[in-house]
């Protein structure tokens, strides 16, 4: 323990320390959070960082170690402990019921009384009050569902603030935020500090550690490896602190070999179930040898767009053409046709779309195939051969462990998405269609996985990558398109594409 | 993951069987509830249902019917779906199989009319299970009612034997009937049921169509991804198994009564659940869960006979508990079975 | 004109004296659903009051007996229910047709076992019943004006007090209750009592209000058509009350139309008006499956999943 300096941390950890069964997810952390600052902790998926700080939140209960806050030691057992502490998570998936109003969303909790009419009338002006002090506007009978994510943030940040959180954490909050919806929430966590009020960044963007922090700490497998002032340390220190070897930030690759067109889109619409336009009027080309990156915040029509091109969706507008076979709304296609077509598809929740958790590696790995031989003959599936498949997927692409009938469920993120890119890639398609390539998948597996999309594109493949990670679209893209509302908002040559022009256009403005 | 996981054997043998014990202790609570001895009871139930040839026969015979409505049920739990009409499935499959026999029956030799009348079975079958495809659960129930009432129907106003007062049709023509073995009601459809489970086993883990079936089941979104047209595997899985629920009407008309009755599907429907659960929706399972009950369901009669207290419906009260521990109190025994096991390492 | 006001005024009797039960189990799977917790077992826990409520009746001579034996019954089925689906994470629809089985079971063996008499229960004199308040033809005893406040009563606690609150969000999303520091399982398993409590006044009203005695199966899937009714009523309490109503109405046409014929066709099969509800259930079902929103979270077990 720190002898007490001027003022006591807003938040210590002395030695906490955590399991879950074999896995040692944190190990004897010790960390000081200060008041009035806003402290980063950086590390890869895995680092235990979000673990660390569910503990702090009450959400688990640490196997050892204490928590201080102002200096005197705290037993938090609960959310509701560490609410009654002054603490506040914002968490990376919100935690706010849509079908409610704004108001509604704040008082869960802090209702006031059993009956809610007086609860709401108070939260009413406190909602105002904290609006008029931190610059937090939001109106307070709208629905949840209606807002915007950034909105939606706010409405997070909002909440924790009205239970009276001194010590406000955040999980990777600007994952869904454009660059300038980022820079305005760091204004605001700013404003928070000058109020005195502590600020724990969970993050693993180093840019904006650099650009919002004070201090930092970096964590590596459950350990606390480093505490640096941001100040004195630099991205490529970060990145080698958190991986514990020298890390490449930025991918080599040479120029494109362009070919012919191998998909186009000519005003692709989608109208889903409410009339709402997913898609709106999509005009794109991919070309073999190129990689085409889409960018862009979560939830403008990505999804729906990866579906339609993969053929799982059928547009209710427009014409796609790939690989010479005409779809529209008349002439639909299905994904195994799309497949036989010479079209492979890594989709964008690899644990929901891409595999089944309870089939063996071998099983998932002629996901989508199993029909076709050498998978099946006769209608029966031939289970060596899909074995053997499996094993030598395996060992092209690095999958750990080298276990084909191990349940798929019991592999690491990043060895999942690898099986899953071997499968797709294994049968030297012409399109490739990939969705969030690198999402929880921890640094050196994307390093492989990048290297394996250019090498496909080097190869003849026309590669289209969706990321709401705009890092990973300046690495890998040729070029850029920025899809907003259903729209491509934009188009840029990768070699004049920059941070501030993308987020103007991830936004819906438009270049001058 | 593996959060706490049993060794495999554990896992496929010793948590069923401790679900299933847990499950009769609760019986014996209910059975000295209302005053009889259980230790007498079981005795009484173990040697009625394996005391002598005919009670095995007739312990085969149920047994049988258990295994259709027990493939039924695990054939749409692996397509993620809950059929619980088989009750209604297995009375309209009967339905069918006896009208093929009454139409048919003075007109083709027997080998040719059984395996018609199967097939018939089956697409009846299969036909109640496609309609109620939305909800399934309430629908599916629903359609037991109404297959009740419409079989009523049937019996009493179309299909009656003439001059009968009791609603059943005209007894079938001797090729309609399936040989059976004497003193018992055990007959050769038992060989169907055998061959349905093999069926069964071979489609869903060696076929692709199976695969994707089991995709479904687990992940509808990746059934998509792969390219299934889920509204076609949920009526194919629905059909296969209303059409296997279907064949205890085979097993009932065409072996047992040799006409068409009324509510002789009663009881499998729903005990083809707690049969699914118990066999771990396997059919090598379910074959042996399917032993079990037909070995509860002889006993079980023999023991209402014998113990002036006892109901048939104690046997309903049995399937229920092995429903709830098997199916919703899985996890139950789990905790104990990690201590015996952690303090042997 | 007066003959058509009292065949109004009989219909509209009718109707509630069959929809009463109706109302109540769906007032209670409402309370249950809302949370999160899909009730299967809506019928069984019907049956079981039923058959506790007379059986007590019968045995005590007191019908208020019976009715907190009733709720009392219910309570455990829904205490075994929310133990199966809230504590350990069981599959909720499962565990609700292994209640519905089991109560069907259990109720014919313990009613043999006291009563000897083939699964009902004695006929109960009027002393043991519920007998109608002000209008005998109408059979408006005080547990179908129980039944009528409940939906006010229903509506009100969801949508205007703290519980409420509380509880639509543990049905949309348990996980902001659980950050927002209040427990999941205890705001669930009250849901599930209150389930209990007015499925066990369904179940008395069945046995020892509208009629003089237990006997076997005698819910005959009113509690499914209730559970369709929250359907119909996007989970709402009035409109689900609504449902209910229409289907207390079709009940009571049919057994006018029993008998009856209809030129062209004939005399209507006794046996199509029975079945008359379940498929008029299931066609409406049809028809609405696609426009329903359920409470987002139904169905599926609260893990914490850090």
């Amino acid at each position: 323990m720190q002898p007490l300096t001027r003022t006591s941390p807003a938040l210590e950890l002395c030695a906490v320390d955590k399991s879950f069964g074999a896995v040692h997810a944190v190990r004897a952390v010790s960390l000081r959070i200060a008041k009035s600052a806003i402290t980063g902790i950086v590390g890869e998926n895995g680092a235990g960082k979000s673990t660390l700080m569910s503990i702090v939140y009450g959400l688990f209960q640490a196997d050892g170690g204490d928590i201080l806050i102002d200096g005197k030691e705290v037993r938090i057992a609960s959310p509701c402990d560490a609410i009654a502490h002054g603490i506040g998570m914002v968490h990376q998936h919100f935690m706010l019921v849509e079908t409610f109003t704004v108001l509604e969303n704040l008082v869960l909790g802090a209702e006031g009384g059993p009956l809610l009419a007086k609860g709401l009338a108070a939260a009413r002006a406190e909602l105002a009050r904290l609006a008029r002090d931190y610059g937090l506007a939001i109106d307070p009978d709208a629905l949840v569902a209606d807002l915007s994510v950034g909105e939606q943030q706010r409405v997070e940040i909002l909440k924790v603030l009205f239970r009276g959180a001194r010590i406000l954490i955040l999980d990777e909050p600007s994952a869904v935020l454009t660059p300038q919806e980022t820079d305005q929430l760091f204004r605001i966590l700013r404003a928070l500090t000058a109020e005195g009020v502590a600020v724990v960044l969970i993050t693993h963007k180093l840019r904006e550690v650099m650009a919002a922090t004070d201090t930092v700490y970096v964590m590596r497998q459950g350990e606390l490896v480093a505490e640096r002032r941001t100040a004195d340390t630099n991205p490529e220190e970060l990145a080698e602190l958190m991986v514990g070897r020298k890390v490449l930030l930025s991918l080599d690759k040479e120029a494109p070999q362009r070919g012919q067109v191998r998909l186009r889109a000519e005003g692709l619409s989608l109208t889903d179930g409410q009339g709402v336009a997913v898609l709106d009027g999509i005009n794109l080309e991919l070309r073999a040898g190129e990689i085409v990156g889409i960018a862009g915040v979560s939830g403008n029509g990505q999804s729906e767009l990866l579906q339609v091109l993969a053929g799982i969706r059928k547009p209710t507008g427009g014409r796609l053409t790939v690989c010479g076979r005409v779809l529209d709304v008349d002439r639909p296609v299905d994904p195994a046709e799309m497949r036989a077509l010479g079209v492979a598809h890594v989709p964008e929740d690899r644990r929901r779309q891409g595999m089944v958790g309870a089939f063996r590696a071998s099983e998932t790995a002629i996901l989508g195939y199993q029909a076709e031989p050498p998978f099946s003959r006769n209608h029966l599936l031939d289970l060596p051969a899909a074995f053997s498949h499996c094993a030598d997927l395996m060992a092209r692409f690095d999958v750990r462990p080298r276990a084909p009938g191990l349940p798929s469920a019991h592999f690491s993120g990043g060895n999942q998405q690898k099986l899953i890119l071997a499968r797709e890639m294994a049968r030297k398609p012409k399109v490739l269609l990939v969705g969030q390539p690198t999402r929880g998948v921890d640094i050196g597996a994307i390093e492989f996985i990048h290297r394996q999309l250019v090498q496909a594109r080097d190869e003849g493949c026309a590669v289209l990558v969706i990321s709401a990670e705009l890092d990973e679209i300046l690495a890998l893209a040729d070029r850029i398109l920025v899809m907003f509302e259903g729209r491509i908002a934009g188009e840029v040559e990768a070699g004049r594409a920059h941070e501030r022009s993308l987020g103007l256009l991830m936004a819906g403005a438009t270049l001058s | 993951m593996t959060r706490n996981a049993l060794p495999v054997w554990a896992e496929i043998v010793l948590l069923p069987l401790a679900n299933i014990v847990l499950a009769f202790l609760a019986v014996g609570v209910i059975v000295v509830m209302i005053g009889v001895n259980p230790f007498e009871a079981l005795k009484l139930l173990v040697l009625g249902a394996l005391g002598s040839k005919e009670s095995i026969g007739y312990t085969l015979y149920y047994a049988t019917n258990f295994t259709f409505t027990g493939l039924a049920v695990a054939v749409a739990f692996h397509a993620g779906l809950f059929n619980i009409g088989g009750e209604g499935q297995a009375y309209i499959g009967g339905l069918g199989c006896g009208l093929a026999v009454l139409a048919l029956d003075s007109i083709l030799p027997g080998w040719l009319l059984i395996p018609i009348a199967i097939v018939a079975a089956a697409l009846f079958g299969a036909a109640w299970a496609a309609v109620p495809a939305w909800h399934i659960v309430i629908t599916t129930i629903m359609f037991n009612f109404v297959a009740s009432a419409l079989m009523v129907y049937l019996l009493v106003n179309v299909l009656i034997a003439p001059r009968s007062m009791t609603p059943q049709s005209r007894g079938f023509g001797v090729a309609g009937q399936l040989p059976s073995m004497p003193g018992s009601a055990l007959n050769l459809s038992i060989v169907l049921a055998a061959l349905c489970c093999v069926g069964v086993w071979v489609f869903l883990w060696r076929t692709p169509t199976g695969y994707a079936l089991r995709t479904m089941g687990h992940n509808p979104d990746a059934a998509l991804y792969a390219g299934t047209d889920l509204k076609r595997m949920t009526m194919l899985a629905m059909c296969l198994s209303g059409a296997l629920a279907g064949f205890v009407g085979v097993n009932e008309l065409l072996g047992v009564h040799h006409r068409i009755v009324l509510d002789f599907s009663a009881g499998y429907g729903f005990a083809g659940i707690a049969v699914a659960l118990m066999g771990r929706n396997h059919p090598a399972g379910i074959a042996l869960a399917a032993l079990l009950f037909g070995a509860l369901q002889q006993g079980g009669a023999e023991l209402a006979f014998d113990i002036p207290g006892m109901t048939r419906e104690m046997v309903v009260v049995i399937q229920g508990l092995i429903i709830l521990f098997s199916g919703a109190l899985v996890q139950l025994p789990r905790p104990w079975l990690q201590a015996v096991f952690a303090r042997g390492r | 004109m007066e003959e058509a006001l009292i065949l109004v005024a009989l219909t509209l009797a009718a109707t509630l004296r069959m929809a009463t039960p109706l109302i109540l189990c769906a007032m209670g799977g409402l309370f249950s659903e809302r949370s999160g917790i899909i009730d299967v077992g809506l019928e069984g826990k019907m049956l079981m009051a039923a058959f506790f409520a007379a059986a007590t009746a019968s045995l005590t001579g007191s019908a208020w007996l019976g009715v907190l034996a009733a709720i009392a019954a219910a309570e455990t089925l829904a205490l075994l229910h929310g133990f199966a689906c809230i504590t350990h994470r069981g599959n909720q629809v499962v565990s609700g047709v292994a209640i519905n089985i089991l109560a069907a079971g259990l109720a014919v063996v313990l009613s043999t076992a006291w009563f000897q008499q083939g699964g009902q229960t004695p006929s109960l004199g009027e002393s043991a019943r519920l007998m109608p308040l002000f209008w005998p033809s109408a059979g408006d005893n005080i547990l179908v004006y129980v039944a009528l406040l409940s939906v006010p009563l229903t509506w009100w606690i969801i949508g205007r007090t703290r519980f409420g609150l509380r509880l639509r969000a543990v049905g949309e999303m348990p996980l902001a209750v659980d950050a927002a520091g209040i427990s999941v399982a205890g705001l669930r398993y009250r849901a599930v009592l209150l389930c209990g409590f007015f499925t066990g006044l369904a179940g008395a009203y069945l046995s020892i209000a509208q009629n003089a005695g237990f006997s076997r199966d005698m819910t005959a899937g009113q509690g499914f058509i209730a559970l369709a009714a929250i359907i119909f009523g996007k989970w709402r309490a009035f409109p689900a009350f609504g449902a209910c109503l229409i289907f207390g109405l079709l009940d009571a046409i049919a057994i006018r139309l029993q008998g009856m014929r209809i030129p062209g066709v004939g005399e209507v099969p006794v046996q199509l008006i029975q079945a008359l509800p379940y498929l008029l259930t299931m066609f409406l079902l049809a028809g609405f499956i696609g426009r329903a929103v359920a409470p987002k979270a139904v169905g599926i077990p609260y893990e914490k999943e850090h």
